[in-house]
């Protein structure tokens, strides 16, 4: 019985393939992700990171395999799953202020017809201040630095109140302090037991910010806590053994 | 004189009706960058006039517009599945049924005049608009139809913001995006296809797209642009009408869409914060304030410099003597 509640996944992946006009992006993937990680999706460009984001939370619909959150399918478990997209995926010219940016994490838990109002107001702005921009709660979206949309983007999921967050490039355009504000958001994350699954770039940082990794061009190529999966031979494999700038 | 007061009134009511439905739908569309849509939805929609015309031989307003809405659901519908099924593109997909269905739309317009068919007058008013022949059941049909439009787009206000705004969020979130899209459009195709007999099948996407563009300088929140376009989009109908009915022959259509360009061109010139004549006034106004900056920081430079060579030389030689 306890063995069983031990396996408990936060994130299952069986044998995952996404094509796209019969070109496979993504190759039969396996992924188990325990409770309580902050993992680190890395892999080159075109490796399909962010389409397995996608194909976990369904937006986009696989050739093949199976995902399952916590032991169900994802539109069962819509509710603890939070969201981050990437910040170059909306139009930030849209009339809208921060405020009702973040206020629409809140619109899967409200239903249909209800609108927002002074509850999700004020969630809203404890994840804005959480995020250090309750300054900004009514300022016009389209006069954000690339920086405060990445954290409104953040504040938005927070608000989901989710227990697996799924995040494609947070870090992003991102300056140093808010790349360290950011972390230090995932890190309380992770203390809370929640698990962060996030997309990522920078290669010399992922022992720093991650306790889990997974490298991925296309096929998985390894996936597991960082000190023993991020290895330099595991690196080569992924990025086909131009990373003169790894040295371990 | 009674009755050309009472004819102005109604045609008045049922062009300020066009415009607020038009303004307050078309802001999604220009919002989606979907304002060629319209223009491909209000030209398809032309073939499915004349053929409700010919099978029914009625010009009940609510006839003919069913046929429109049946036929511009139609190219959209081609539309989509040429772009899914196909390697042709979205802007080509949206050219090809536009000008086909516009086609084919004349050819039958042509046919039933032909016919001599002495029901057929008026029919031809679809392809520039003539909201003098709007009639009172016109009006009424379209403050039912819009009013309905106007409701469901209330109703499903903060799932079609998101939809336009993050579609992958949406979705993310369990919206279904797929049927909301469908709603969106069918929406727009009621505003588009009400618009017909005032504004014409040819114009009918200006109706759409200037009202928001213009409202678009004036907010930065959706409800308000909803508002204004809708605003703008009743005066542009009413002052068109106006106009067209005042002078002889002037085709009402071409005047509604030139009234809410003129707002198009008034906003993007007066506009706070997005307005030309705004940029121009802050440019200025940051050139002055840089220059002033500039020049005194080269004043501060040259004084410190200055500073630092009078305290330092008699230091410097006070040293090299040591």
């Amino acid at each position: 019985m306890t063995n069983e509640i031990n396996e408990i996944k936060a994130i299952e992946v069986t044998d995952l393939t996404v094509a796209y006009q019969e070109k496979p992006v993504l190759w039969d993937i396996d992924l188990d992700v325990p409770p309580g990680v902050l993992l680190a999706i890395v892999g080159p460009n075109g490796a399909g990171k962010t389409t397995l984001i996608k194909a976990i939370l369904g937006l986009v619909r696989p050739a093949a395999g199976r995902v399952l959150i916590y032991d169900k399918p994802y539109p069962l478990q819509r509710r603890i799953v939070g969201y981050v997209p990437q910040r170059g995926s909306v139009d930030w010219d849209f009339p809208t202020n921060v405020l009702d940016v973040v206020m629409m994490g809140r619109y899967g838990s409200l239903g249909w017809f209800r609108r927002p109002g002074k509850a999700e107001r004020e969630l809203a702005m404890n994840a804005l201040e959480k995020v250090g921009m309750q300054a900004y709660a009514d300022r016009q979206i389209s006069q954000l630095s690339g920086g405060q949309q990445q954290r409104v983007f953040l504040a938005r999921a927070l608000v989901q109140d989710a227990t697996v967050y799924l995040m494609d490039e947070p870090f992003q355009g991102v300056d140093a302090t808010t790349e360290r504000a950011i972390v230090a958001l995932l890190q309380e994350l992770r203390a809370k037991g929640k698990t962060v699954v996030v997309v990522h770039h920078a290669l010399q940082t992922v022992t720093d910010y991650f306790d889990w990794v997974m490298l991925l061009n296309i096929r998985r190529i390894a996936s597991g806590p960082v000190e023993e999966m991020f290895t330099p031979d595991n690196l080569r494999q992924t990025y086909g053994g131009r990373v003169a700038f790894m040295k371990n | 004189m009674h009755t050309l007061n009472y004819t102005l009134i109604v045609v008045g009511i049922g062009s300020a009706l066009l415009g607020i439905i038009s303004g307050a739908l078309g802001t999604y569309a220009v919002l989606r960058r979907q304002s060629l849509l319209g223009d491909a939805i209000s030209h398809a929609a032309l073939p499915g006039i004349a053929l409700a015309f010919l099978l029914t031989g009625s010009k009940t307003p609510l006839i003919l517009v069913f046929g429109a809405a049946m036929a511009g659901w139609v190219g959209t519908l081609l539309i989509l599945s040429i772009v899914k099924l196909t390697r042709i593109k979205y802007d080509s997909a949206l050219g090809l049924v536009l000008s086909t269905f516009f086609g084919f739309g004349l050819v039958l317009h042509t046919l039933i005049q032909r016919n001599g068919n002495a029901n057929q007058a008026g029919l031809d008013t679809f392809l520039f608009g003539q909201a003098a022949s709007l009639l009172e059941r016109d009006v009424l049909t379209i403050g039912i139809l819009g009013g309905i439009a106007l409701l469901i787009m209330s109703l499903f206000w903060k799932e079609l913001k998101l939809l336009v705004f993050d579609e992958g969020f949406a979705t993310s979130i369990g919206l279904p995006v797929r049927a909301l899209d469908i709603l969106l459009t069918s929406l727009l195709t009621v505003a588009i296809v009400l618009g017909l007999q005032a504004v014409g099948a040819v114009l009918m996407s200006a109706m759409l797209v200037a009202p928001a563009v213009a409202a678009r300088q004036w907010t930065d929140r959706l409800g308000h642009m909803v508002l204004i376009a809708a605003l703008f989009g009743a005066i542009a109908g009413v002052s068109g009408t106006v106009l067209s009915s005042s002078a002889s022959r002037l085709p009402t259509g071409p005047t509604i869409v030139l009234c809410a360009t003129l707002f198009v061109g008034f906003s993007f010139a007066l506009a706070p914060n997005r307005g030309l004549v705004w940029h121009w006034v802050r440019h200025r106004r940051d050139k002055e304030h840089l220059k002033l900056a500039a020049s005194r920081s080269v004043k501060e430079i040259w004084k410190r410099k200055e500073l630092t060579r009078l305290q330092s030389t008699p230091t410097d030689k006070y040293i090299s003597k040591k």
